[in-house]
């Protein structure tokens, strides 16, 4: 019974002291006086607005990335009692009593700390020794850059975190695949790796870069697996060609076949960040129900789903537009900004600035705020009547309608004379009789965009529409010019003839709809003065939200001014530039993103290194010349594909961007580069120093280099904490380089 | 660069010119059906054309060589340059359009020949490059673009002469050095010289001939029997004929380009000054005007930079919010009256000068002076504010009223490598200027403005002192009617800088062509799936219209070949991974699949996917040289298939029997979608496809369709 007494309890903890300090040094350096300064530094009051947003659980897009970033950021505040009541309008703002700013940015001040032993892992990984992975560390911890963007508010420490996680977590994973496949710490790793790299993607699209760089490194193992003759194929079947089948034996050792190899690799690596990637939407939208300021950009559906705003307007309207009803037509396009088919007495001018004429009939435009004369009704044709009879005849797909403005009665009208401000398009009116032999064009077809069928229903909110003219098969669209003075700086609407495809421009929904009861125009008048009454409730699926959502993230674009620190990707390289993330208002303390120079300079003699000394062997490799032995040779290879490679993916395509850019979308990369140092180090001093002597003298070379790195970290810590602040000579000794701006304040 | 899209006249009545040309699949053949009307972008190359003729100088986005071969055929036909090329639909009267014409339409035509060997090269397959040479044949896409003075029949003609001569060279590898082997590398490299100087998309074949080439030297490399001396042999080979050949023939372009154009025409403000004093005609030709500037002057300032712009400014403000609400000072490409400024002292006003019997005094290296715009009379200013674009620098504005503004509108003009008190001469001298108050640079950022600033460039005041030719200006034009005129010979260009300065500005026009907001463009993902064609002339029901779409019964067999050439291929390329044994035919048929339909398919990769990163406005047209790609691919494809599904079926006779069948229906099928859309590229008359009673009733299989 008590036979486990027998032998004594032993448990033998294996602790890595190297990993242990490197951790407490990184959150030394990276939480140290973390709520200093006590002001919006930077970015913050970019982000800070979003979680000021999820404390109060109001509904934002935003379109510089996914919503997971800034969910973490929102969970610091969270966690830290934020109830989101501060006004993020300016860098150096003093934060009041109610902002908990030491947990905001804790989160990623962790994350910024736990890259230094990740960092270390993937050099014991990647199987180099103790000593350059420690060195490799080391870096990671002096490198100033990394440790100001740590330290506040800000979403790439995160990145780069679960960027070398998931880095990390595949290389585990891939090193445990020789010998244990299928082995529980083989799918911790491997759903490890999904799952970061989801979590990259959902920090910012970046991720991206290193999720398809693991994807093709994963692809290219496995192509290498497929030519290893000792597993199966599933019974032969699933390739098409009748490769002698292994049958029974394959059913025995399904654990290893090349199927399930395949299948387990797709779930983890597609499958589960795909449903991850989702799920942070999904949470993003649960969290946030209420209207806000960003309402406008989505369609009129959405807004109809969040709590308040539109939806109190719209709750319980009619579903199907009938001739007689009443309605606001809202574009669909919400460009340059959200705006109502609008129309008002005032007149085209005879003549514009330009010498052209007009109709000299009355505007139509589009309005961006709502009024009573955005209402307009649906006529029959072929009845005078404006109200709806009973029962309501709807509206359907193909139908011919007048549209009659609401609070003029005039007619929505286009004939061939040339619109104000395009004039390749024509010119839309509510049409005057002046009795000039130009007739009333005023029948428009309806056409249902996104119909099902043939024969539906013009439905409210749901129907996106487009109003083809009968008589020149012009089309209703929004040109997107403002137009002058007499028009109030309204919106111009033309009728567009060549209308090519399908754009948004072009299409409108109805948004406010009633049906109307009033035959006299007096009446009616007040009818539409008085707010809309009946209810309905509209829901939309989880997937119609996030295929809008994610579009709007994706299209949507800020004007691209550029920025007082902006930079292009080839002043990265050799640090031409710097962002001021803070300057005390008195003193001359102050926060600059700037790294360490030596570390920068010396990455990029790294990846030079590398490059040079891969092809040399490569070409001769070619010529059977073997340099360094076979698994050397495949170490270098494998740690190339991961530093060069996520290098070259993290900092390449920034060419091809026409964003604004900053030196901070650098440190990704930068991060890959810096791990690159200590590979080709200990590869010079095992391969390349054949002597003790000259080996002795690398070692000291080395040493000495790490004590520069070590100071030049030093000399710039004060514009990397913002303490001690310096004085004017001291500022003008740190300015290295005559591009960087450091801020010297004027006596 | 006309924009498509731009209202068509409307030609009136039908033209029925045409040129009976027989039907067959080996020798170039092609229905040509000619109009009497310009159509479409006929009316930017034609006049090109016709600019050569008459050895002006213009200005376009693409290199000569397709324009001069145009221009040429024109020549040689008897065409005398005479016709505008006003609009679309302009009737062409009595001028003499048919060689050019029929000179694209026979470099279209040879594109059939030239796909059928390369595929018969490729496949060692008769039936596969009858397939290809069908498909290309009665595409009607391919038929339409060949029909007109276009660049595509040109830039075509050169990327599949390229590609055949780049698999007949491989295909000669097993005895390398011999003629025919250096034949087809030559030739390989001058057709990469063609299609480099026609478009610039042209690089996309170098890319793929070049890629070809570094696969062929690394199998070369890894093949021990073959000393290094050899493989030097090789390498070299390649390097004189497919590196130093086309790049010596590109320039030869270039070089016959501005021999041939030395007249003063609508392109010179492009270019820099001592560029348009090359022309004649040109105001800078055989200049005769005042040497040295003196205050009082009226000039014109170029910005070093290549293409850089004159200095400008307009009545317009800058809009608000950025920076001060002042006049905008842009730099502006072509000559204007607005580009005139006017050198004061700092402290005069504009009465001591005008008075003609005050002594000239000259502008000496060092002087402060203050810059007036001659039309609105403001002052060159600049002050702590960001510039709109480029916020590091500050802005610089039109300030002040006739010509008294504040302390912030002095500059020091400075001469480059100049001792102080020197004269400052018009054109050769580089001048800085440098702000008085903030000590700032004028300079142009070279970045252009938003639709507010009329999308000129950005000028800025830098404060980073660096002299770059973005910070250094010279003197162009200079009147003064107290200075005698001198004539000067200006500092001839050498040939470098001049083909140099075409290509900044040729890339600079290139990035310009933006859509505009709100504009419905064509989207590369549109062209596979041929979503939506280009109307080439003719909108109304009475007019006669052509259309360029693709034939889409072939196109989307083309799509869907694609599709299955990627299963074929990734199958292939498993089974052998594993080790499969396969006998000799099955061996054969894989090396076809993989070598053959994979350089294939790389080309059609490399000429669809770079569009997709391409800011610029692009066209349906586009992507007809990844069209060409695929339709090989197709032909390739489904011969392998057949093949091996045919060698399923082992009895021999079965077997050719479901081969020869399938190729069979292939083709039939093919003919008969092009006898029903052969009106598309051949004219249609009469009422639109939307009506029951056109000829192309029932044809509009997707709305996008536009006929």
């Amino acid at each position: 019974m008590l036979g486990f007494l027998k032998n004594p309890v032993v448990v033998t903890a294996e602790i890595n002291v190297n990993l242990v300090a490197l951790t407490v040094m990184g959150l030394i350096s990276r939480l140290w006086g973390l709520s200093y300064p006590r002001a919006v530094v930077f970015d913050e009051v970019y982000y800070g607005q979003f979680v000021s947003l999820y404390m109060k659980r109001i509904f934002f897009v935003d379109d510089s990335g996914p919503p997971f970033g800034h969910m973490l950021l929102a969970l610091g505040g969270y966690l830290g009692g934020f109830d989101g009541n501060f006004l993020w309008n300016r860098i150096g703002a003093e934060y009041s009593m109610n902002v908990p700013v030491w947990s905001l940015r804790l989160l990623p001040a962790l994350a910024g700390a736990l890259c230094i032993p990740l960092a270390y892992q993937i050099l014991v990984e990647l199987q180099f020794s103790h000593c350059a992975a420690l060195g490799g560390a080391l870096l990671i911890l002096l490198e100033n850059s990394l440790i100001t963007q740590s330290r506040f508010m800000l979403l790439e420490s995160i990145l780069i975190f679960f960027i070398l996680l998931a880095v990390l977590s595949y290389l585990k994973f891939y090193n445990l695949q020789r010998h244990s496949s299928f082995s529980a710490s083989w799918w911790v790793w491997l759903l490890l790796t999904g799952v970061a790299c989801s979590c990259a993607v959902g920090v910012k699209y970046m991720g991206l870069f290193t999720y398809m760089l693991l994807l093709a490194i994963a692809g290219l193992h496995f192509w290498h697996m497929l030519g290893n003759q000792n597993l199966s194929n599933v019974g032969g079947g699933w390739l098409f060609c009748s490769y002698p089948c292994l049958g029974d034996l394959s059913l025995k050792t399904c654990s290893v076949s090349l199927l399930c190899h395949f299948l387990a690799r797709g779930l983890a690596l597609i499958i589960i960040p795909v449903a991850m990637y989702l799920s942070f939407f999904y949470v993003h939208l649960t969290l946030l129900y209420r209207s806000g300021p960003h309402d406008q950009i989505m369609t009129s559906a959405f807004q109809a789903s969040l709590e308040g705003g539109l939806a109190r307007i719209t709750q319980g309207q009619p579903l199907e537009v009938a001739y007689g009803s009443q309605i606001t037509l809202r574009n669909v396009l919400g460009k340059p900004m959200q705006c109502w088919l609008h129309s008002h007495t005032n007149t085209y001018p005879i003549r514009y600035e330009n010498g052209r004429g007009s109709s000299h009939q009355q505007q139509v435009t589009c309005y961006p705020f709502k009024d009573v004369n955005n209402w307009w009704i649906v006529k029959d044709p072929g009845m005078q009547q404006l109200v709806v009879s009973n029962p309501p005849r709807p509206v359907r797909h193909g139908h011919i309608v007048q549209l009659v403005h609401g609070i003029t009665t005039r007619y929505l009208n286009t004939h061939d004379v040339a619109a104000p401000l395009s004039p390749h398009s024509q010119e839309v009116s509510c049409y005057i009789d002046y009795n000039v032999s130009m007739p009333a064009q005023n029948l428009w077809r309806v056409e249902i965009v996104n119909r099902e069928t043939d024969t539906d229903v013009w439905k409210t909110i749901l129907s996106e529409v487009r109003f083809v003219h009968v008589n020149t098969s012009a089309v209703l669209k929004l040109s997107g010019a403002s137009l002058p003075e007499w028009g109030y700086r309204q919106l111009e609407v033309v009728g567009e003839k060549l209308s090519k495809g399908y754009h948004q421009s072009m299409v409108w929904n109805v948004e406010e709809h009633r049906y109307g009861k009033s035959q006299e125009q007096k009446e009616r008048e007040v009818e539409l003065h008085s707010p809309t009454q009946m209810d309905i409730s509209k829901n939309l699926s989880f997937m119609a939200k996030f295929t809008e959502l994610q579009w709007k993230i994706l299209t949507l674009k800020n004007e691209d001014t550029e920025h007082k620190y902006s930079s292009s990707a080839l002043d990265w390289i050799t640090m031409d530039t710097n962002i001021a993330y803070w300057l005390h208002p008195t003193s001359g303390a102050q926060i600059h993103l700037l790294g360490n120079v030596l570390t920068w300079a010396s990455a990029n003699v790294a990846a030079v290194i590398y490059v040079c000394l891969s092809l040399w062997y490569l070409v001769r490799r070619r010529r059977k010349i073997y340099d360094i032995p076979e698994d050397a040779w495949q170490l270098w290879v494998s740690a190339g594909e991961i530093c060069v490679g996520g290098w070259a993916v993290n900092y390449l395509p920034f060419f091809l961007m026409e964003k604004t850019l900053f030196l901070y979308h650098y440190l990704p990369a930068l991060t890959f580069q810096i791990l690159l140092i200590p590979i080709v180090l200990q590869h010079l001093s095992d391969y390349l120093c054949r002597s003790l002597l000259s080996k002795t003298m690398f070692r000291a070379l080395i040493v000495a280099w790490f004590s520069s790195v070590y100071l030049v970290y030093c000399t710039f810590s004060p514009v990397t904490y913002g303490e001690p602040s310096l004085s004017v000579a001291e500022l003008k000794d740190l300015r290295w380089k005559d591009s960087w701006n450091i801020l010297i304040r004027k006596q | 660069r006309a924009v498509p899209g731009w209202r068509v006249g409307g030609p009136r009545g039908t033209g029925t010119w045409n040129e009976l040309s027989h039907v067959d699949c080996l020798r170039c053949s092609r229905l040509c059906f000619v109009f009497i009307f310009s159509s479409w972008d006929e009316t930017h190359f034609g006049k090109m054309g016709s600019y050569y003729i008459n050895r002006t100088f213009f200005f376009d986005v693409h290199p000569p060589l397709g324009k001069m071969l145009i221009g040429l055929a024109g020549y040689l036909s008897g065409y005398d340059g005479t016709f505008p090329f006003q609009k679309p639909g302009d009737r062409y009267e009595q001028h003499n359009y048919m060689g050019m014409r029929g000179f694209c339409a026979f470099l279209g035509s040879c594109l059939v020949p030239f796909a059928y060997l390369t595929v018969l090269e490729l496949s060692k397959s008769l039936p596969a490059a009858l397939l290809t040479a069908c498909i290309l044949i009665f595409d009607t896409g391919c038929i339409t673009l060949s029909q007109y003075i276009l660049l595509d029949p040109i830039l075509m003609f050169f990327l599949m002469g390229a590609v055949l001569s780049m698999v007949k060279c491989n295909a000669c590898a097993d005895r390398p050095f011999s003629a025919s082997w250096w034949f087809w590398l030559s030739l390989t490299g001058v057709n990469l010289a063609g299609a480099m100087g026609v478009k610039f998309v042209g690089l996309f074949v170098v890319l793929l001939v070049g890629l070809n080439t570094i696969y062929d030297l690394w199998d070369l490399l890894g093949n021990l029997s073959l000393s290094l001396v050899m493989f030097g042999k090789h390498l070299l080979a390649r390097v004189l004929c497919l590196i130093l050949l086309p790049l010596a023939l590109y320039t030869a372009v270039f070089a016959v380009h501005f021999t041939v154009l030395n007249k003063s025409g609508p392109g010179d403000g492009f270019f820099s000054s001592a560029f348009q004093s090359q022309l004649i005609g040109n105001n800078l030709h055989n200049v005769s005007i005042p040497e040295h500037l003196a205050y009082g002057s009226v000039i014109t300032m170029k910005n070093l930079r290549m293409a850089g712009g004159y200095l400008h400014s307009h009545w317009h403000l800058y809009p608000e919010g950025v920076g001060a609400r002042q006049q905008q000072v842009t730099a502006y490409l072509h000559k204007d009256l607005n580009n005139l400024w006017i050198i004061k002292k700092p402290d005069s006003d504009a009465a001591d000068l005008s008075d003609p019997s005050s002594p000239v005094e000259f502008v000496r290296h060092g002087d402060i002076i203050r810059l007036e715009h001659k039309e609105t009379s403001r002052n060159l200013h600049s002050h702590q504010h960001e510039a709109p674009l480029t916020r590091k620098h500050f802005q610089v504005t039109g300030y002040g009223i006739n010509g008294t503004g504040d302390s912030n509108d002095f500059w020091r003009i400075e001469v480059v490598g100049r001792k102080p008190g020197k004269l400052i001469k018009v054109l050769r001298s580089q001048v800085r200027l440098t702000h008085v108050a903030t000590g700032c640079i004028l300079g142009s950022s070279g970045k252009t403005l938003p639709k507010w600033g009329w999308e000129q460039v950005e000028v800025t005041c830098t404060p980073y002192l660096k002299d770059t030719p973005n910070s250094l200006w010279n003197f162009e034009d200079h009147i003064n009617p107290k200075l005698p005129n001198i004539s000067l010979d200006v500092l001839k260009p050498s040939f470098a800088e001049i083909l140099l300065e075409s290509h900044m500005v040729m890339i600079r026009g290139n990035s310009g062509l933006k859509p505009k907001d709100n504009e419905v463009t064509s989207k590369p993902w549109h062209w596979p799936i041929n979503y939506q064609g280009l109307r080439f002339s003719g909108v109304n029901e009475t007019d006669y219209r052509v259309y360029l779409l693709g034939n889409p019964v072939v196109w989307w067999l083309n799509l869907f070949t694609i599709g299955l050439y990627l299963l074929t291929a990734i199958s292939t390329a498993v089974a052998l991974k594993r080790g499969v044994q396969l006998s000799s035919e099955l061996k054969e048929l894989s090396r076809v699949v993989l070598r053959g339909g994979g350089q294939i398919a790389l080309g059609w990769l490399l000429h669809y996917l770079p569009f997709f990163m391409m800011g610029r406005v692009l066209y349906f047209h586009h992507y007809f040289p990844a069209m060409l790609f695929s339709s090989m691919l197709t032909g390739i494809t489904w011969d392998t298939l057949l093949k091996f599904f045919a060698g399923f079926l082992s009895p021999s006779t079965a077997a050719r029997r479901v081969y020869g069948g399938g190729i069979l229906a292939l083709v039939l099928l093919i003919m008969y979608s092009f006898y029903l859309f052969h009106p598309l590229s051949y004219g249609m008359i009469g009422p639109m496809a939307s009506d029951p009673s056109s000829p192309m009733a029932g044809l509009r299989w997707m709305d996008s369709w536009e006929f």
